[in-house]
């Protein structure tokens, strides 16, 4: 195969996962809705009961949103990698997942690309939030709009492998459904988006180890990081390396003899 | 372009699905693999497709082994599966846009290509309507020109007039038929419907995992000492 089909077969597989996302627009608002919601009412209590000292990388003491607005990036990609992962049971279901794998190109290349191009549309609706977020005073630096789409492939990469991994080996969507209570939720709460961990550790020590070794904590800190310009290598090294440790688990999924793509009228 | 099967075995878990089962196929020729529900084609089909990993035996086209040279094989295929494979919100022409872009098509070729097949099939009036919006058999038809748009040599069918009407049906597969002879393409029509075969057509009899018969329909007739088809299918698998 030459590199221009490769080319051409991401770009189909990007322009597809676009105009998926465009036939379900009501999925953005939801997905905008959702974040928007915790940043305006959420924090808006919160604020009045949850201090937040002056912890790296801020320089001064900050509001509640802007402490979580970085989280709420976050939970966007969470979710809508989720999503996506949702999507292509869904898909699986249906069969055209099937139309992905008759493809004669490299099963791991088509896994990478379906990922990126998950990511793209969940770092779309990441900016369009930011940009809702100066309504609330959510101000990081004009530089830091730009630093943070490392820290934002990087973090969709590594949740949209999760989300591979899990739909490659769940066979119905009963089951997702199960699975989404049992990993979003608990990534999300259990992280650094909504509190600072050093009140996690005061509150309960036990719950902190959990939540420093929960990959979306790390994700989230090289968002925060990033936004306010300041490198965080702990962060985005064990992003980096969670992301290649899925992506690799992803790509193994997607091994015929382990996909069970023919569902249950396998005969 | 050549087809053999070689001792293929599959088993799911414990359960065997499939025994030693080989053929060729004829290129050029239309196939039917007969067998009722259960009897392996959709994991044969599977096999044939890449989407279930040999266990055993091999698979060969035009010589070359489908596991040494997997993307080859691929772009000789051509498959209709048997439930539907459309992204039903997407409208055909993105349908086809898409397959043609998996198989390494520029989005122009892509066009050129897809606007011929439907025209083809009659559809190309349909090519900007969401595939919701047509009917089982105009759904059928697209999966076929999608199947076609690589310009395969091997077409599979895998079970494709489930959920279509007596008279959808019998169109499909007059115009599969016709694909045989002004194209040349090699066609397996797997069914488990006994009226889509034909006394001439080349005949594959599959029940619970083993290859029973295996040649020109007048021909497991005469051998079995049976009046027809239907009479043949049924002496050997006991199904009507």
């Amino acid at each position: 195969m030459k590199a221009s089909h490769y080319w051409h077969c991401f770009v189909g597989i990007q322009t597809r996962e676009w105009l998926r996302f465009w036939q379900q627009r009501t999925r953005f608002a939801s997905a905008l809705v959702r974040p928007l919601l915790w940043l305006v009412v959420f924090a808006a209590g919160f604020r009045a009961v949850l201090g937040i000292s002056i912890i790296p990388p801020y320089e001064t003491y900050i509001t509640y949103e802007t402490y979580i607005a970085p989280g709420l990036c976050g939970m966007i990609i969470l979710f809508n990698s989720m999503q996506g992962a949702l999507s292509m049971v869904y898909d699986r279901e249906l069969g055209s997942m099937r139309v992905l794998l008759m493809s004669p190109l490299p099963r791991p290349f088509l896994l990478v690309t379906k990922l990126l191009a998950m990511g793209v549309v969940s770092i779309g609706q990441v900016y369009v939030f930011l940009l809702l977020a100066l309504l609330v005073d959510v101000e990081p630096p004009l530089w830091g709009y730009l630093a943070i789409l490392p820290a934002l492939i990087l973090t969709s990469l590594m949740l949209g492998a999760l989300g591979l991994l899990i739909a490659t080996w769940i066979k119905q969507l009963e089951n997702f459904a199960g699975v989404m209570n049992f990993v979003i939720f608990p990534m999300f709460f259990m992280s650094s988006a909504l509190y600072p961990l050093w009140r996690m550790n005061e509150a309960s020590p036990w719950l902190y180890w959990i939540c420093q070794f929960n990959p979306f904590t790390h994700a989230v800190e090289a968002i925060r990081f990033s936004l306010y310009l300041e490198w965080n290598p702990t962060a985005y090294g064990i992003t980096a390396g969670v992301t290649v440790v899925l992506a690799v688990f992803a790509t193994a999924g997607f091994r015929p003899q382990r996909t069970r793509i023919l569902g249950s009228k396998a005969a | 372009m050549t087809i053999e099967a070689r001792s293929l075995s599959f088993r799911y878990g414990d359960k065997p699905v499939l025994r030693e089962v080989s053929f060729a196929l004829t290129s050029g020729r239309f196939h039917a693999l007969l067998g009722p529900n259960g009897a392996g084609k959709s994991t044969l089909f599977g096999l044939l497709t890449r989407l279930l990993a040999l266990q055993q035996g091999d698979i060969l086209l035009a010589g070359q082994s489908l596991k040494k040279q997997p993307a080859e094989a691929m772009r000789q295929i051509g498959v209709v599966f048997q439930q539907n494979a459309l992204d039903l919100d997407l409208t055909v022409r993105q349908n086809l846009q898409y397959h043609a872009a998996l198989h390494g098509l520029s989005r122009k070729e892509a066009r050129l290509r897809g606007d011929q097949e439907l025209e083809r099939f009659n559809l190309l009036d349909r090519a900007n309507d969401a595939v919701r919006q047509l009917n089982g058999g105009h759904r059928r038809r697209v999966e076929i020109a999608r199947a076609l748009l690589h310009k395969p040599s091997l077409l599979l069918l895998d079970e494709p007039t489930v959920g279509l009407d007596v008279a959808s049906r019998k169109a499909l597969n007059a115009y599969v038929r016709t694909l045989c002879e002004e194209d040349g393409l090699t066609v397996l029509w797997a069914t488990h419907l006994i009226e889509e075969v034909r006394n001439d057509d080349r005949v594959l009899i599959l029940h619970q995992g083993q290859l029973l018969a295996d040649g020109d329909g007048h021909e497991i007739c005469e051998a079995e000492g049976t009046q027809d088809l239907a009479e043949t299918f049924h002496s050997l698998t006991g199904a009507g």
